[in-house]
């Protein structure tokens, strides 16, 4: 069982640091991982993307041509990578920065105000953490241990006071309905 | 003690050195092997070891000439434009007979190019890169384990052959991260040099420079039979689904990667294919090669070049069989659809 990870959206987003918790979330379970940026010369408002992959067995290729789960962070990202998810994969994105009417009819889409819910919550600048909440409600085996000990893998040592805003920004992403509520 | 950890290919190479007991480190900033340098920055000085920015490329790898010399592990790193500024160096501890560690984490090109991946500097690596006849031992890992472990090992080889030992990555394996099992403890240590400027009783000259031409016609035999053990010892090489295989894929680093998925594709479809991968460019696992040729109908050369590595399948097999080519170039990795295509095209040859 192999699930490919596509995350994108601007540099200073904090997709990197997104791709590099679904990793350590595999790393808890076992699984193998990759961790691919796309890197450019930009390091704030260019585009940002990075592919994760978790598998069972060992991994082929980094990149992914195709996706199980992507995430958009913002409008140019929903626009270049709707077509790359496969057919049944589930398409995240963060609908307080983007409505964009969806244009297939085979993926299931799940949009949460990610950006708003982190400003109404106190953690701004985590809206990416929120995303990443809601995308682990996909991956199977992921309990409240796994994404715990794959937090305090994921954040430094120099930064552990972040480690509780985190969670938090996870926790309420996971809580969303996937139905937004409706 | 070891312990598993989550790091980038370049960050890797950077632990793995520390762990071979290199305490020289010189480089210049060049994307995308920065995060090595960097990494070293950091590193060394808790290591009691010299972490060194130089003002080029042309002094870093002289800085090397000087350490190596001197008897000290030493490692320099750089990105394809500034390997090609290192390449007078390159000759130079060839010439001498010193070990080196030189990382190429290849970009696009020619000239500038882009800071995408590429394996466009194969022929550079192979073919020594500098002046004069002399090789440089290739390692091309196509993992973050491998980043570590064969920097490990090249460490041992250039002591060993008292050459320099090349690794050959490119862009995506240095920023790609994945689990890496790494040790705390010394893994290996700098071997004994007698011959070093440091060492010995009397005076010990390292110089290239041979004006009687009798003198530099035997010290240029005498390498080439050190090149020769080389060859004889030391080609690596890893198969999979390589025993029945029909149609050979040669690939290395990251495009090896993508090849196998595309060789798991066209193994559902029927076609029995299997991936010839070298591990060491230089020396090129021939006779591995001419052992596929022999149940292979066809090969395919998978590169991002124009095609540079697929020269050395053709001799490796004396052109017994077709080999094509599948490239992408520019920065740009080929996707497994696009391999499998060259897959199918090389299952249209006909049985021997």
């Amino acid at each position: 069982m192999e699930t490919r990870v596509l995350i994108a959206g601007f540099g200073g987003q904090g997709i990197l640091f997104f791709g590099k918790y679904i990793a350590y979330i595999g790393m808890e379970k076992e699984q193998q991982v990759s961790w691919l940026p796309s890197y450019g010369p930009e390091m704030r408002g260019g585009t940002a993307q990075c592919s994760v992959i978790l598998s069972d067995t060992a991994i082929g290729s980094p990149v992914i041509p195709e996706a199980d789960i992507l995430v958009a962070m913002n409008l140019p990202s929903f626009l270049a990578f709707e077509s790359r998810v496969k057919p049944g994969g589930t398409m995240f994105y963060d609908s307080y920065l983007i409505t964009q009417a969806h244009r297939r009819g085979d993926l299931t889409y799940r949009g949460l105000p990610a950006t708003k819910m982190a400003e109404e919550n106190g953690l701004k600048g985590l809206t990416n953490m929120v995303m990443a909440g809601a995308a682990l409600s996909v991956l199977p085996g992921v309990d409240e241990e796994v994404i715990t000990a794959a937090m305090k893998k994921t954040i430094p040592e120099r930064k552990k006071e972040m480690f509780e805003s985190n969670m938090r920004a996870v926790m309420l992403g996971l809580a969303y309905p996937a139905d937004g509520g409706q | 003690m070891s312990e598993k950890v989550l790091i980038k290919g370049n960050e890797a190479i950077a632990e793995a050195a520390i762990a071979a007991g290199c305490r020289h480190f010189f480089g210049y900033p060049i994307t995308p092997q920065n995060e090595l340098a960097a990494h070293m920055s950091r590193r060394m000085p808790k290591v009691d070891g010299v972490f060194l920015q130089a003002e080029s490329e042309v002094a870093a790898i002289n800085m090397i000439y000087g350490a190596s010399a001197a008897g000290v592990r030493c490692m320099t790193s750089s990105s394809s434009p500034g390997i090609s500024l290192k390449a007078e160096g390159l000759s130079y501890l060839a010439g001498c007979d010193l070990p080196a560690v030189v990382v190429n984490v290849q970009r696009g090109g020619p000239g500038l190019g882009s800071i995408q991946p590429s394996q466009a500097d194969y022929f550079q690596a192979t073919r020594g890169g500098g002046h004069g006849d002399y090789h440089i031992l290739v390692l091309a890992p196509n993992s973050v384990q491998e980043m570590y472990s064969h920097t490990i090992k090249a460490f041992d080889l250039a002591d060993r052959y008292r050459m320099t030992v090349m690794i050959l990555t490119d862009g995506f394996l240095g920023q790609m991260m994945e689990p890496v099992v790494i040790n705390n403890e010394q893994l290996t240590t700098n071997s004994e040099k007698p011959w070093a400027v440091t060492q010995g009783k009397g005076k010990n000259i390292i110089n290239s420079l041979f004006l009687k031409p009798d003198a530099l016609e035997k010290s240029n035999l005498d390498r080439y039979a050190k090149y020769q053990k080389v060859e004889e010892s030391e080609p690596l090489h890893e198969g999979y689904l390589l025993d029945d295989a029909e149609i050979v894929v040669a690939s290395y680093g990251a495009s090896s990667r993508i090849a196998r998925n595309a060789i798991d594709e066209a193994r559902g479809r029927g076609i029995k294919a299997g991936l010839l991968r070298p591990v060491t460019l230089w020396p090129f696992p021939k006779k591995a090669f001419a052992k596929a040729a022999e149940k292979a109908r066809a090969f395919v050369s998978v590169e991002m070049s124009m095609g540079q590595m697929i020269e050395d399948v053709e001799l490796a097999i004396r052109c017994r069989r077709p080999v094509l080519l599948c490239s992408r170039v520019g920065g740009v990795a080929p996707e497994p659809a696009q391999i499998l295509a060259s897959i199918l095209e090389a299952d249209k040859e006909k049985a021997i």
